[in-house]
């Protein structure tokens, strides 16, 4: 089988989506150099950044830090400096990724990274991330603040939960006030907000681009490429006119059916991060197959929009305490991403499922065993299981992940062409 | 007190739970709720008339024939017995599951529990990571409440009246007696080894409050009377096993090495409070307060006012510890990550410590061994 010319949309998005992080990283620049803008690093997932528009404050993702460095191939020697300090082989390498970068100076671009004005730990979900900013603070002597966001154990939030998260929002802004020394707008707030909204309905129109056949690009590895600015850019207008110009963009590439390959052979719903120090080549992996991502979970940890939710300029504080709460995958069950991964399956029409088990992240991947055995047993549709890393490159067996891949493939093609059924998704 | 102690050890080793059979033969139609590690309000659970049950794995009891292709590799084992325990029927005695937020393969194995056990009420508590917000208390006391009425719906009758308060009575008894078997432990740890308080306070996760308090009760008073002569021994605080429980045989490897475990973190969640739980007419506030001012430290309790290395260093002091032990099952991302600020206190106050790794499942002690002996010796001859 020949190997597709080019496998990755690089279109004006891609140019623009650079210019914006590179802009970032330069605020970041001067943030340490100079403390303005104040900078605030927190999750992505569940995260407040219209809180921070209000102040001015940059905010500081370690997780793209962390991502960034593996798809450079920089993040072993971070991730032993780590281990020699005491992080053990298991725990998650994004963690020990940026703290080993942290001691050893080292950043994505080569500029310098600040030490934060506040750490703020938005809780949702990930436990994982509790420790990692417990320990940021703890190395750099930075305040912290830890804002609880109760689990999605029920189908939605309670009032006593959407209260709780309101109140803490509520006392984060005294906190925000006391650290920036500046008050409170409340009319940048919900300008953010109202700004948020925006680039959640473009986002959303987006995603569902991907529900034509051709997709216009890969809502897996390409949509990644769009989720730095959605992280960043989210409350400002910025954001606004990057996301318009990209829905634009691919707008015209479905009116001249333009798909991501000539011809799109395969349509799938991938589970789980990407093993980033190995991006390209398992990318290629799939386009060998000609097989397009038509919907991703990970594509959803910013935000789970495609379904209808929005912030709200109008209550702006329980639609940001919303969004914590239900309206990100990670915060949302187990359960609740089952229905999810079903949902793009019948309504993107997807041939299969790809779950990616990643080591470090235990959040997205403890259970995906049982994931895999409703999918096949119970819906019986095809679906590849597959372990590796997100950030360690230790954990990539090229060859047979490789080979998994492509066995899968082939049954999935015979299937195809005869009608029988996978035997990836037996009884 | 040989004899508490072998009933103790059967029930703790007893997979068949049967002492939630025989209360279940007891109290008919009485409902049994099992709690994954590591803090459980039980006091809710026995106010609306059910057993409350910790569990704390399968040891090395169970072969996983199910359990691993459902939870892959990277996983830690009680998560992967606890789930093998539902597939192969030894729950059965249990109408419901409790989980809570510690970590995040608790967190799925809790809906991949409900998927496969739909006859079970299985239920995700939100414990708050925020206690400087004045929000907690009153999130919290919502959550109780949610809990109560989710419990009330499953034995189809409310608590009466005062249920709750005199549930809450019984288990300041019951820690108030563990607290002062620990402080005992600690002065005289020649009379009652850490193996053997671990006995009397693990049953406890079975056992029905009352009975547990007699229990407890017998021990307390046959311990002055004991013949045994202190050792030589190093006084080691033991911290990290507060999830996945060691194999018995490991904590008293320990011992016979030259160990006096003056504390530990053995079964956390039935010593969860360092004072009572004051009622005072408000007993589902009174829990959820004394759940976020009164808790012991704990690797999956987050507190970022009072940092748990604190907890560490006031710990060694108050037990007079010359070293600590880190004991921490594998895959135990909470208590990997605290190891790191830990030893670096640790060596801030230049005291030593030793890593160990254990699973549940571990049957042969041989490296272990060696590796404390070696620790111990290292201190004994410095």
């Amino acid at each position: 089988m020949t190997q597709p010319k080019s496998t990755e949309y690089r279109g004006q998005i891609h140019q623009r989506q650079k210019e914006l992080m590179l802009k970032w990283y330069q605020r970041l620049d001067s943030s340490a150099h100079t403390g303005l803008p104040p900078s605030v690093s927190l999750m992505i997932s569940g995260n407040c950044v219209e809180l921070l528009e209000a102040f001015d404050a940059v905010p500081l993702y370690p997780e793209i830090n962390a991502l960034q460095l593996a798809i450079r191939h920089q993040s072993l020697e971070p991730i032993l400096a780590a281990e020699e300090l005491g992080y053990a082989a298991d725990n998650c390498a994004y963690v020990k990724a940026d703290i080993g970068s942290y001691l050893k100076g080292i950043t994505p671009t080569g500029g310098k990274l600040p030490r934060p004005s506040l750490v703020l730990c938005n809780f949702v979900g990930c436990n994982t991330y509790v420790k990692w900013f417990e320990h940021v603070a703890a190395l750099t002597g930075s305040r912290l603040y830890v804002l609880d966001v109760p689990f999605c154990r029920e189908a939605e939030p309670s009032p006593a939960d959407i209260a709780y998260v309101v109140k803490q929002l509520q006392e984060l802004v005294s906190v925000l006030e006391n650290i920036t020394g500046k008050k409170f707008d409340y009319d940048r707030f919900r300008e953010a907000v109202r700004c948020a909204a925006e680039v959640e309905e473009l986002w959303s129109r987006i995603k569902h681009l991907a529900r034509r056949s051709p997709s216009p690009f890969d809502a897996y590895f390409d949509a990644i490429t769009l989720m730095g600015p959605l992280y960043v850019y989210r409350g400002s207008p910025e954001g606004v006119a990057f996301f318009r110009a990209a829905l634009n963009e691919l707008e015209e590439k479905v009116a001249n059916g333009e798909g991501v390959y000539e011809q799109e052979k395969f349509r799938l719903v991938m589970e789980g991060p990407p093993p980033y120090p190995y991006f390209r080549t398992f990318r290629d992996m799939f386009a060998k197959w000609k097989a397009t991502a038509v919907a991703s979970t990970y594509s959803t940890v910013g935000g789970l929009w495609e379904f209808g939710d929005r912030h709200d300029p109008d209550h702006p504080f329980e639609s940001v305490a919303l969004h914590m709460l239900s309206q990100n995958v990670t915060n949302r069950n187990f359960l609740q991403r089952y229905d999810q991964i079903q949902r793009y399956v019948e309504e993107w029409q997807a041939d299969g499922v790809i779950i990616h088990f990643v080591k470090s992240c235990r959040l997205f991947s403890a259970g995906q065993g049982d994931m895999r055995d409703y999918f096949t047993k119970s819906l019986h549709l095809p679906t590849l299981y597959i372990e590796s890393d997100l950030e360690d490159p230790r954990y990539f067996s090229e060859a047979q992940i490789r080979n998994r891949i492509d066995a899968f493939f082939e049954a999935l093609e015979h299937s195809k062409l005869t009608g029988a059924a996978h035997p990836a998704a037996s009884a | 007190m040989q004899q508490v102690l072998e009933q103790c050890e059967q029930i703790v080793t007893d997979l068949s739970l049967a002492s939630v059979r025989r209360w279940k033969e007891q109290h008919p139609g009485g409902k049994a709720i099992g709690y994954f590690p590591v803090y459980a309000p039980a006091e809710l659970i026995h106010a609306c008339g059910m057993l409350p049950v910790g569990l704390n794995g399968a040891g090395d009891r169970l072969d996983l024939q199910h359990a691993d292709a459902r939870f892959g590799s990277f996983i830690c084992s009680i998560v992967k017995t606890t789930m093998e325990m539902g597939m192969t029927g030894h729950l059965q005695p249990l109408d419901g599951l409790l989980f809570s937020s510690i970590c995040d393969s608790a967190r799925n194995l809790c809906f991949v529990m409900k998927r496969n056990f739909p006859q079970m009420y299985v239920d995700f508590l939100h414990l708050p990571h925020n206690p400087a917000s004045h929000a907690s208390v009153d999130f919290l006391r919502s959550e109780y409440q949610r809990l109560m009425l989710s419990l009330e719906v499953l034995g189809g009758e409310a608590p009466a009246q005062g249920a709750l308060e005199h549930s809450i009575a019984l288990y300041n008894r019951q820690r108030g007696l563990i607290r002062r078997l620990s402080d005992m432990r600690s002065e005289r740890p020649h009379l009652l080894p850490a193996s053997e308080l671990y006995l009397l306070v693990r049953a406890g996760a079975f056992l029905p409050v009352e009975e547990h308090i007699a229990l407890l009760d017998r021990a307390l008073e046959a311990l002055p009377d004991r013949a045994a002569k202190p050792r030589d021994n190093i006084r080691v605080i033991v911290e990290g096993a507060f999830c996945e429980q060691p194999p018995l045989d490991l904590i008293r490897l320990m011992e016979q090495a030259g160990c006096y475990i003056v504390d530990d973190d053995f079964v956390l969640g039935q010593k969860w409070f360092r004072q009572d739980v004051t009622p005072d007419g408000d007993a589902l506030g009174a829990l959820a307060e004394s759940y976020v001012e009164h808790s012991v430290y704990s690797s999956v309790r987050h507190d970022f006012r009072r940092p748990r290395f604190q907890g560490l260093i006031e710990k060694v002091r108050r037990h007079r510890a010359q070293a600590v032990i880190f004991l921490i099952a594998k895959f135990c991302e909470p208590a990997y990550f605290d190891y790191v600020l830990f030893k670096r206190e640790l060596e801030n106050i230049a005291l030593p410590h030793l890593l160990l790794e254990f699973e549940e499942k571990m049957f042969t002690f041989e490296r272990l061994r060696t590796e404390v002996e070696t620790f111990v010796e290292s201190l004994l001859f410095d």
